[in-house]
């Protein structure tokens, strides 16, 4: 059975694409890179960040790229003033939300949160930042969470269910409280499910999740799900 | 009566049945017992009744009857009698004997208990209420004999699904869980998906502070939500519904229970119903105290006993929803309307209301206002109106400052636009929105800046957490807040909000987010100057902020 | 210790009648907060094995949801509701006087354990407001001295002990 096409425009360039493709896929496979923090290759969309939202013409809503599919004829704007501003925004409430400082942080030069800040020309915070003082929790071996640097992007808790298969991770809370747990919400090394595969340190955008010891640029591996799970389907 | 299977043909023998049975009396006392009343002492009005018609001897020809709210929630326990509808207020129990004695027995009503306010009725128009306080709700019988399930017979007898659908895409009815989409496309969007089995969520998780609508509807009248699901789910073919109902109602689930165990008995629920080849079951599922669980996708990730997490639309619950099935999701206040719309007719319904908003709407009417209580009016009637007719202004003499619409995430409305009727686009224009129907009267002892603090605070406790802007971004509204209102204001402040609230507007995954900011953005719009005396005086006209200072 | 087993029974009991399936596990919560009073971690990992869902999804559902208490509640609670009737009719001053007075803030209880005091998002009954929840009674139209009388006659008219 083939998989039928469609042909869309996505920033004026025409492009053809199986049906069925997510816009963010879409663009990236034809060169345009429509800037994201939660999507990841290999995990199941989550739509959550805001940061890959694009406008299609005809409507007057903006939708995230990565959950919103092609259709025949259909326009996309990646790129807007309006985009760039409400980009820049969300990055802004994601590093005044908890406690964000590049100089002291593992992931300096090796984060997508701070990598996108720069990107997007963020120069400054509009809001006032609000310093987050959770506990780091260091007790398993060699890794560790550090809940003032998390996004909640949930990319850990995925990769952890999806593709490890044990779902150690998930959130407790909601809104503003919500913090990723292991387990009963247990220290690290007390959890019961927890293999200790690294996987939640590989694709983690920040310096939430990390290995102790280990040079961050070393650690991360953000096409794992997508290795992985390529070669699980492969009969 | 109950055990019996019905046929198709009972149920009008039923109904004949139940309206000789009340005809042998030649009054009915209908005593309120919703959860408006009963803390007032509803129950114990309802035995002193039961009481006096014995001692008077009068308990032949008087039915007592304990009903679901009869709208005057200011001054409960409310009691009615029929005929002649006289409504007596605030009755105690001391007072029942007099009543029945003078009203019953000498058949001179107490003219000084009566509710007075006779406008507060003139001007509603109860549809969807047709039934709350009249019938005891707890008697399948007594719907019955008001036509009830008639409707339903009706489709099963004489109508094709396609055909219940015309109709009520004819009507012009639009989800009255706030958003507002045409009730008749939904249902043609189930009904046409090729999935099966399909399922019906009836949205009962009024999670809106200060709305009660749907807790009176189902207190007064559970078996019009439990027959307009039937018809909905013979029209998109589904076989199982939910009703999702917080756990904040005892006395609404009490009552669908019983409802609902009723119907089932009566085979007006289960396999085979009415004796022909059409299937439903129904079940209650049970909100935990989470406001974002009343957002279409988010009730769908509860009933499936998740985290209440709106999902990404596209797919539609229409075609992916429970469990990835087709499934229907309407508010409860919107299928009481069925019946109504399959008995009279689609082009009945246009004829009421306004002909892009058609038929009627429930409202909470509260605050500071004379009248409170839960009133239904057709649809275009203005804000001046309900304020004032219905709600007879503002009491102890104080002046009208704001009317907020639609919630904790509606609009500030001021007096300039008191005009305006109440319609879903007419609302949306002006920053409000319909929501699930709540209207909240502020007086000028109300700051409009602590107000639109109180909303984004109650936004920034429900948020789920999901999207950044509804999570982080009313969080940092939230703190612009607390600023202004404790004497830290700058004047960037309001530019920050403004930008803020439409970026979190805009981006929002689903419509807490997107509609978080409509109090603050109203009040902006409306109200600045209130912004501009707190951050610039450091002053608040009504006395609610800067509290902390001055107790320093 | 026998009561210790009839709940567990009692437990078992509606895990079977809702079939051990995941997708009730809200109802299942509800059922074990009203047979223990209240969620503990050796509570929620009992029903995370017996309906073979993950523990941090149990636990995060039962946190999600303000309804569901993971702390044990004290003998009394006092529940405000902060709706928007109640709170454009003053209930922020009641609460504030309920904890001058029994000495606790919202969310807690009183280290006797006798009284919590609680807060909910509206309990329906807005054209009474302002309305406290006193055990299972309500009050409508409530002011500080009818709320904190009817407290002190509950906890057996003894002033909590701060």
């Amino acid at each position: 059975m083939s998989i039928g096409t469609v042909k869309l425009k996505i920033d004026g360039v025409e492009v053809t694409v199986p049906e069925g493709t997510m816009i963010l896929k879409a663009a990236k496979d034809n060169g345009i890179i429509i800037p994201t923090l939660c999507s990841l290759e290999g995990l199941t969309a989550y739509g959550g960040c805001r940061i890959c939202l694009v406008e299609i013409s005809g409507s007057p809503k903006l939708f995230p790229a990565c959950i919103t599919s092609v259709s025949t004829g259909m326009a996309v704007t990646t790129n807007s003033e309006k985009l760039k501003e409400y980009r820049k925004m969300a990055v802004q409430m994601l590093l005044a939300e908890r406690t964000h400082i590049c100089s002291v942080c593992v992931a300096d030069e090796h984060c997508e949160l701070q990598d996108m800040a720069n990107q997007l020309g963020v120069d400054h915070v509009m809001f006032e930042r609000n310093w987050s003082r959770d506990e780091i929790d260091s007790t398993h071996d060699f890794l560790v969470i550090d809940r003032n640097r998390c996004i909640l992007c949930t990319r850990c808790i995925r990769v952890c269910d999806q593709i490890e298969g044990v779902h150690t991770l998930d959130l407790k809370l909601r809104g503003k409280d919500s913090q990723v747990i292991m387990d009963l919400d247990e220290h690290w090394a007390n959890s019961c499910s927890c293999t200790s595969c690294r996987k939640c340190a590989k694709v983690c955008p920040v310096g939430a999740i990390y290995i102790e010891g280990e040079p961050i640029g070393h650690t991360k591996r953000k096409d794992i799900a997508e290795f992985i799970l390529t070669r699980r389907n492969r009969k | 009566m109950e055990g019996l299977k019905l046929k198709l043909d009972d149920l009008q023998r039923v109904a004949e049945h139940e309206v000789d049975f009340q005809r042998a009396y030649k009054y009915r006392i209908n005593v309120c017992c919703s959860s408006g009343c009963v803390p007032f002492g509803a129950l114990k009005v309802l035995k002193a009744f039961e009481d006096a018609v014995k001692e008077f001897g009068v308990d032949k020809e008087c039915k007592v009857a304990r009903t679901g709210c009869i709208g005057t929630c200011s001054v409960g326990p409310a009691v009615l009698i029929e005929p002649g509808d006289y409504l007596y207020q605030s009755v105690t129990p001391e007072k029942v004997r007099e009543i029945v004695r003078d009203h019953i027995v000498l058949g001179l009503p107490v003219k000084d208990m009566l509710y007075k306010n006779q406008a507060y009725f003139q001007k509603q128009h109860r549809l969807v209420l047709r039934n709350a306080g009249k019938i005891d709700p707890s008697r399948i019988e007594d719907y019955i004999s008001a036509g009830g399930y008639s409707a339903l017979a009706k489709c099963l007898a004489t109508m094709t699904s396609q055909g219940v659908i015309y109709e009520v895409r004819t009507s012009g009815l639009r989800g009255r869980g706030g958003a507002g989409f045409s009730t008749g496309q939904k249902w043609g969007l189930v009904a046409r998906a090729q999935n099966f089995p399909k399922y019906i969520v009836a949205n009962l998780d009024e999670g809106d502070p200060g709305v009660f609508a749907n807790r009176t509807l189902a207190e007064a009248d559970p078996h019009a939500i439990i027959e307009g699901m039937l018809i909905a789910a013979y029209a998109v073919g589904a076989q199982k519904g939910y009703i999702y109902i917080r756990s904040e109602y005892p006395l609404a689930i009490q009552t669908l229970q019983k409802a609902i165990a009723q119907a089932k008995a009566m085979s007006l629920l289960g396999d085979n119903i009415l004796e022909m080849s059409f299937k439903f079951d129904l079940e209650l599922r049970f909100g935990a105290g989470a406001f974002v669980a009343g957002e279409e996708t988010a009730i769908l990730a509860s009933v499936e006993g998740q985290r209440a997490m709106p999902r990404p639309r596209p797919p539609y619950p229409a075609n992916s929803g429970l469990w990835k099935k087709p499934t229907l999701i309407q508010n409860v206040e919107t299928l009481a309307n069925i019946p109504l719309i399959v008995q009279n007719g689609g082009l009945w319904f246009t004829k009421i209301g306004t002909s892009k908003c058609t038929g009627t709407k429930c409202f909470s009417l509260t605050g500071q206002i004379n009248n409170p209580g839960l009133i239904e009016v057709p649809m275009g009637i203005s804000l001046r109106e309900v304020v004032f007719d219905i709600g007879g202004g503002v009491p102890d003499g104080r002046k009208f400052k704001a009317v907020l619409v639609g919630g904790p995430s509606g609009g500030c409305l001021p007096d300039t636009l008191l005009e305006l009727p109440i319609d879903y686009d007419s609302l949306t224009k002006v920053g409000a929105i319909m929501g699930s129907g709540g209207i909240v009267v502020l007086d000028d002892q109300s700051c409009m800046v602590d107000t639109a603090k109180f909303f984004t605070e109650f936004c920034v406790d429900e948020s789920c957490g999901k999207c950044t802007p509804c999570r982080a971004g009313l969080a940092r509204i939230k703190e612009i807040f607390d600023g202004i209102t404790q004497g830290t204001g700058k004047m960037d402040d309001i530019a920050t909000l403004e930008k803020s609230g439409v970026f979190i507007r805009d981006a929002s995954l689903c419509g807490l987010g997107q509609t978080a900011p409509n109090p603050v953005l109203t009040t902006l719009r409306y109200f600045k100057d209130e912004y501009l005396e707190h951050i610039v005086e450091k002053k608040c006209k009504a006395g609610k902020c800067f509290k902390n200072e001055k107790e320093a | 210790m026998s009561e210790i087993d009839n709940r567990r029974l009692l437990l078992e009991k509606v895990l079977k009648e809702h079939n051990f399936q995941e997708s009730a596990l809200l109802e299942i919560l509800h059922r074990a907060q009203e047979i223990y009073g209240y969620l503990d971690k050796d509570l929620l990992m009992d029903i995370s094995g017996s309906l073979n869902i993950p523990p941090s999804h149990v636990y995060g559902v039962a946190t999600f949801y303000s309804y569901f208490k993971l702390k044990k509640p004290g003998e009394h609670i006092v529940t405000g509701c902060l709706g928007t009737a109640c709170y454009v009719k003053g209930v922020e001053q009641i609460m504030q006087a309920i904890e001058a007075e029994f000495d606790l803030k919202r969310g807690g209880s009183t280290p006797d354990g006798k009284l919590s005091l609680l807060v909910t998002r509206c309990i329906g009954a807005c054209a009474m407001a302002p309305s406290i929840v006193v055990d299972d009674e309500v009050i409508g139209k409530a002011t500080k001295g009818v709320v904190i009388a009817k407290i002190k006659s509950v906890l057996g008219g003894v002033k909590a002990e701060t």
